[in-house]
């Protein structure tokens, strides 16, 4: 099962219609796209605009892998719960999108390993093309880093700011 | 005479430990959807010992922390004026109600807003810029971060020596 996300806050139809061409090439029946208000009718995978949280949570776990713009609710999520995720940003030229964030925060995650990334439409499909079914990565802890917890702790508790040996009245 | 001064003073302090204790700590969790959510839903274990009220955009996300007080808000950016104006009416409004002691925000637009009326209202403020933003603060949270009691980036990058600072992110 691939599972495809544009999140909820704009059509990202570029992504959706690439991968609908792509399905439709190889005879995939097993896609199904979260599309946002989009108005583009797909002919060979399962679409639907919104789904609730709970229902996101449960397509993801199902699926081997996720595609979705480099939005944080996306790429946070597939990471909790283990899945390989291709993600192509939003471009604001392309009217997806207010500004290009998204390109900065996919290269930004890409250097790190964690995530793949597709620049284009054709970067996506040779993505999609090379992707194999291997093993899960390894999920993320349902937790922030211990640091962070601990300062937003302490500072709730005592007010003050602590930043490893140094210490901020406020 | 000196003595029972002490006693009477250490008696006071005691006695207002003991209250602080009993009240706990009212924090007021703000975000709109996506991204936001997920981030505060991933610092959520550091309010273990408040009292946390949540606030978001989407019914839907009540089910994701049962137990809590919800209050939803419509969403708005700076480019949605009369949105703006509507969010801002009911964040005032929530923040009236709750007189909460901590206001943290993971962003974006609600969460400034929350800031800022808490910040009003005498309340301590925490904001968490957003992971998504790694080449720049985001506009609200380069505009809150100067009034925020604890101003956060997840980028070492971007963190300055007056704020913000880094100390780790969410993932």
């Amino acid at each position: 099962m691939i599972f495809a996300t544009v999140g909820t806050q704009g059509q990202f139809d570029r992504l959706i219609r690439t991968i609908d061409e792509w399905a439709g090439a190889h005879g995939r029946t097993d896609v199904f796209a979260q599309t946002g208000p989009s108005d583009y009718h797909s002919k060979h995978i399962r679409a639907e605009r919104f789904i609730d949280p709970t229902e996101f949570r449960k397509r993801v776990e199902a699926a081997s892998l996720v595609i979705s713009h480099a939005g944080m609710g996306s790429i946070i999520t597939a990471l909790e719960l283990g899945k390989r995720i291709i993600v192509m940003p939003r471009r604001a030229s392309l009217g997806e999108h207010r500004n290009d964030h998204q390109l900065a925060t996919a290269k930004r995650f890409a250097e790190q390993g964690c995530i793949m990334v597709a620049f284009t439409e054709h970067e996506l499909v040779d993505k999609l093309d090379q992707h194999q079914i291997s093993d899960e990565p390894e999920r993320l802890s349902a937790l922030a880093s211990p640091r962070l917890i601990s300062t937003i702790r302490t500072f709730i508790e005592t007010g003050r700011i602590r930043f490893e040996n140094r210490d901020i009245s406020s | 005479m000196f003595r029972s001064t002490v006693f009477h003073r250490k008696g006071l302090r005691n006695n207002s430990t003991l209250q602080s204790r009993s009240v706990r700590t009212k924090l007021l969790a703000v975000s709109s959807g996506g991204g936001h959510w997920v981030q505060l839903l991933r610092i959520k274990r550091a309010f273990e010992n408040c009292e946390v009220t949540f606030v978001t955009v989407h019914e839907s996300y009540r089910a994701q922390v049962p137990g809590h007080k919800f209050y939803l808000v419509n969403d708005a950016n700076r480019w949605t004026k009369i949105a703006l104006l509507k969010a801002a009416g009911r964040l005032a409004w929530i923040v009236w109600n709750e007189k909460p002691d901590i206001v943290v925000s993971t962003g974006a637009a609600p969460g400034y807003l929350a800031l800022r009326f808490g910040r009003m209202m005498g309340a301590r403020t925490i904001w968490l810029d957003s992971i998504a933003n790694v080449e720049r603060l985001s506009m609200s949270g380069d505009r809150i971060g100067r009034c925020a009691d604890l101003w956060l980036t997840q980028w070492p990058h971007l963190a300055r020596p007056n704020g913000p600072h880094y100390t780790g992110s969410v993932l």
